[in-house]
């Protein structure tokens, strides 16, 4: 089940990265991010406790790691 | 001017490392003229830093690198470990800890308290979120990160001391929003020991020129209403004093027991409606109301 | 928390002062073979958490074992202040000459213990105190050092207390002094604290409190009286209700969704933080409001929590609406509770604009809680509302009266 208020989106050309799914595992202090047998997965239960901090955004390449804001419309990065 | 501290403070944070920590040293670096936090310390991280301050292993050492001495402690250090925390600054000279830990047993804030007087030394807290002069310094987690502190806080006549973190920056907001700033507002936390009660604040309040007024936040529970009755009583304070008291609906409710011992020691413990009379015996001001409390404020100035 | 009385005997016992030969049965036929072995007259005492037991007939004596049974079968089934007691205690009537008081309590204003005694035992020591004032004294004392001995000494000497006696009581007191110390205590009280005919002290009963805050690194103790770490030992059980708040505290260490309290009107408030609860909790009823619940949420609690808190009082029978209110918030993110109190509407198959009476939580993304709040079309307000006016609204709301 997606997230109510936040959804979480990475870019398939940067989702198979072994590296980087560890590497947001790491940073996301909501668990948010989980390394899988595909790389990069979304524990969607999680979503919700997003607290845009961007460290995913940071951390990954540029435009990899999308956050959306479902109550807005909004994106970040801005 | 202020109590407590001022622009030119230096403090330490102990537990810099911890998630609390971590954000009130950022909040407190962006606040006001940036505070002049000396170092951390969290035993076994010496040669880190969180938000640009250097991460000891002991107070000594931060003590060493800031090359003089230090004059206050944020402690944020889990309530098995405060006591020693404590100790430790006060036996490195610092004067102003203020300790943000709560849960922690009493046994160890007399403790604490002990030590500090011995040293000449004031501890704030535990259980609380420090002490914020508007527009100049943050020293805790008072108010949050900058910029929410500087809707809440404007620097003014009146001096706030509240049990209640959260309340502090209610009242001061208030305050603020009718065009009375603080001159320092003291968050002095909310357990059964702490370092520094309403009445053992007052001779700084009184002896700082921009304080006009006090504003204070009271709850049921102990006894610092009355001392701090007694003592305007028998000090005769320029100092007009408006209290609010949350809780009254205590009175209705079965409390918890203080025992019978306890109530020959300190006194039959007040009920909210007994302690309100109390304060207005002594000539302080009782708000119904926290919206109430400025102009209450701006009749006794 | 508290202790029971046998409880506190134990601990008294344990710090080597002299308890009169007791047993604590569940069953009046325990009790028989305790007053068998004592074999001679004994005090039967219902063991509950409340006070009033000797007018509620939970004191009774018995001067054989067949009718120590009988007795402490009447006690076992005697609900007193609505606490049914959990067992009694078979105590020694022992034949006493005189009787003393002895407690240690925290003094809040001095910031350190202090010692109480008095050779006017048995009775209320807070009447002693009021119409005998000669006969309590009562010394404070640092927390730094080890008490010493000859601080109980010198209490007890004060009194006018010499001889033997002055001997017997001084490690008496000095040890109760200690143990208040190493348990954390909040009171330690031996009332009485009985001399007896030959000139023997004993602890005739104990009234023990620790500190809750101090339970973590008291396990030790609490394990060798049987204590489980599920007991709270407040002043009244805890319902179902409140048990369940505890639970949505504990499953997540992030904030706090502490105090739940139950109540048994129908507007459910979801408040915070400690100051704030107390000032909005005083102003909904100030309003005429009836609250479900009182708590206080602090710290930085997660979605979960925040929801878990708002599903578990809008679940309440009775509950029509929900108040988020707290005091301008620091720490808490306001955006995250939102969250958390709109998933709780969703979740219960309800709309949050119907369900939220009002939200009011002014600080920290303050704004992006708006986004949200504004998205779910619920009703909310800046901190230029006060809680007390956040409260009148939320009241009014629910009452249906239009503005």
């Amino acid at each position: 089940m997606p997230g109510t208020f936040i959804d979480v989106t990475v870019e398939a050309s940067a989702a198979g990265d072994a590296e980087l799914a560890r590497t947001l595992t790491d940073v996301c202090p909501v668990d948010i991010f989980a390394a899988g047998p595909t790389g990069v997965e979304i524990v969607e239960e999680h979503l919700d406790e997003c607290v845009l901090c961007e460290l995913c955004i940071n951390a990954a390449p540029a435009g990899a790691v999308t956050v959306h804001k479902l109550y807005s419309g909004e994106t970040l990065p801005a | 001017m202020s109590i407590l501290v001022d622009a030119d403070t230096t403090f330490i944070v102990q537990g810099i490392t911890g998630r609390e920590a971590v954000n009130l040293t950022r909040e407190c670096l962006d606040y006001g003229a940036g505070a002049k936090i000396a170092g951390g310390v969290t035993p076994g991280r010496r040669g880190r830093d969180v938000h640009g301050v250097p991460v000891f292993d002991t107070v000594a050492q931060a003590v060493e690198h800031h090359g003089s001495p230090i004059d206050g402690s944020v402690v944020t250090v889990p309530p098995a470990f405060t006591k020693d925390a404590v100790l430790e600054a006060l036996h490195n000279d610092i004067k102003l800890v203020v300790i943000v830990t709560e849960r922690i047993p009493r046994g160890d804030v007399a403790q604490m308290v002990e030590v500090a007087a011995e040293h000449g030394a004031r501890i704030i807290g535990p259980n609380c979120l420090g002490i914020i002069v508007p527009d100049v310094l943050k020293m805790g987690g008072i108010g949050g990160p900058a910029k929410d502190a500087k809707k809440s806080y404007t620097p003014g006549p009146v001096g706030v001391i509240s049990r209640s973190g959260g309340m502090t920056t209610e009242m001061s907001s208030t305050l603020s929003a009718a065009g009375l700033g603080q001159s320092t507002a003291v968050s002095i936390g909310g357990d059964a020991i702490i370092g520094s009660s309403y009445a053992e604040l007052m001779p700084l309040f009184e002896a700082d020129e921009q304080t006009q007024a006090i504003v204070i936040y009271t709850e049921p529970g102990g006894r610092m209403e009355a001392e701090l009755a007694a003592w305007v009583t028998e000090h005769d304070s320029r100092l007009p004093i408006v209290a609010f008291m949350a809780g009254r609906f205590m009175d209705e409710m079965p409390g918890m027991s203080f025992g019978h011992a306890g109530t020959i020691v300190e006194g039959k413990e007040d009920t909210a409606t007994e302690k309100i009379a109390r304060l207005a015996a002594a000539g302080i001001t009782v708000a119904e109301r926290i919206e109430d409390i400025p102009d209450l404020v701006k009749e006794r100035i | 928390m508290r202790f029971f009385e046998y409880e506190s005997r134990a601990v008294v016992a344990k710090a080597g002062i002299p308890v009169t030969q007791h047993g604590f049965a569940k069953t009046a036929d325990q009790a028989r073979r305790i007053a068998e072995q004592i074999a001679g007259p004994v005090v039967i005492k219902s063991q509950v958490l409340t006070g009033g037991r000797m007018k509620a007939g939970g004191v009774q004596f018995a001067d054989t074992p067949e009718e120590a049974a009988r007795k402490a079968e009447h006690v076992l089934d005697l609900a007193i202040n609505g606490h049914v007691p959990r067992g009694v205690l078979v105590d020694d009537k022992a034949a006493v000459a005189h009787e003393y008081y002895a407690g240690v309590v925290w003094d809040g204003t001095r910031k350190r213990p202090v010692m109480l005694f008095s050779d006017m035992g048995g009775i209320d020591i807070e009447q002693v105190a009021a119409e005998h004032p000669d006969h309590v004294v009562r010394a404070h004392f640092s927390t730094r050092a080890p008490f010493a001995d000859w601080q109980a000494k010198q209490l007890i000497a004060s009194l006018g207390i010499t001889g033997s006696r002055l001997n017997r009581l001084t490690p008496i007191l000095a040890k109760l002094a200690r143990l208040f110390l190493q348990y954390d205590m909040t009171l330690a009280e031996i009332n009485p604290l009985g001399e007896l005919e030959d000139g023997a002290f004993v602890a005739l009963d104990a009234h023990m409190d620790m500190e809750s805050e101090a339970r973590p690194r008291q396990k030790a103790l609490l394990h060798e009286l049987g204590v489980g770490d599920e007991e709270t030992r407040q002043a009244r059980e805890a319902t179902p209700f409140e048990l369940a708040g505890e639970q949505v505290d504990a499953t997540d260490h992030r904030g706090v969704a502490g105090n739940v309290t139950e109540f048994d009107g129908d507007l459910g408030l979801v408040i915070g933080a400690g100051g704030g609860s107390l000032t909005l909790f005083d102003a909904v009823r100030a309003h005429g409001g009836r609250p479900a619940n009182y708590c206080e949420i602090g710290g930085n609690p997660s979605v979960a929590k925040a929801c878990g808190l708002a599903k578990l009082v809008l679940s309440k029978p009775g509950v029509d609406k929900i108040a988020v209110m707290m005091s301008i918030v620091s720490n808490t993110r306001v955006d995250i509770v939102a969250r958390g109190v709109i998933k709780a509407c969703l979740e219960l198959g309800h709309d949050p604009a119907e369900k939220i009476a009002i939200f009011r939580i002014p600080g920290a993304w303050e704004e992006e809680g708006f986004k949200i709040l504004d998205r779910y079309g619920v009703s909310y307000a800046d901190r230029s509302v006060s809680l007390n006016e956040a409260a009148r609204r939320a009241v009014e709301r629910i009452q249906g009266v239009t503005a």
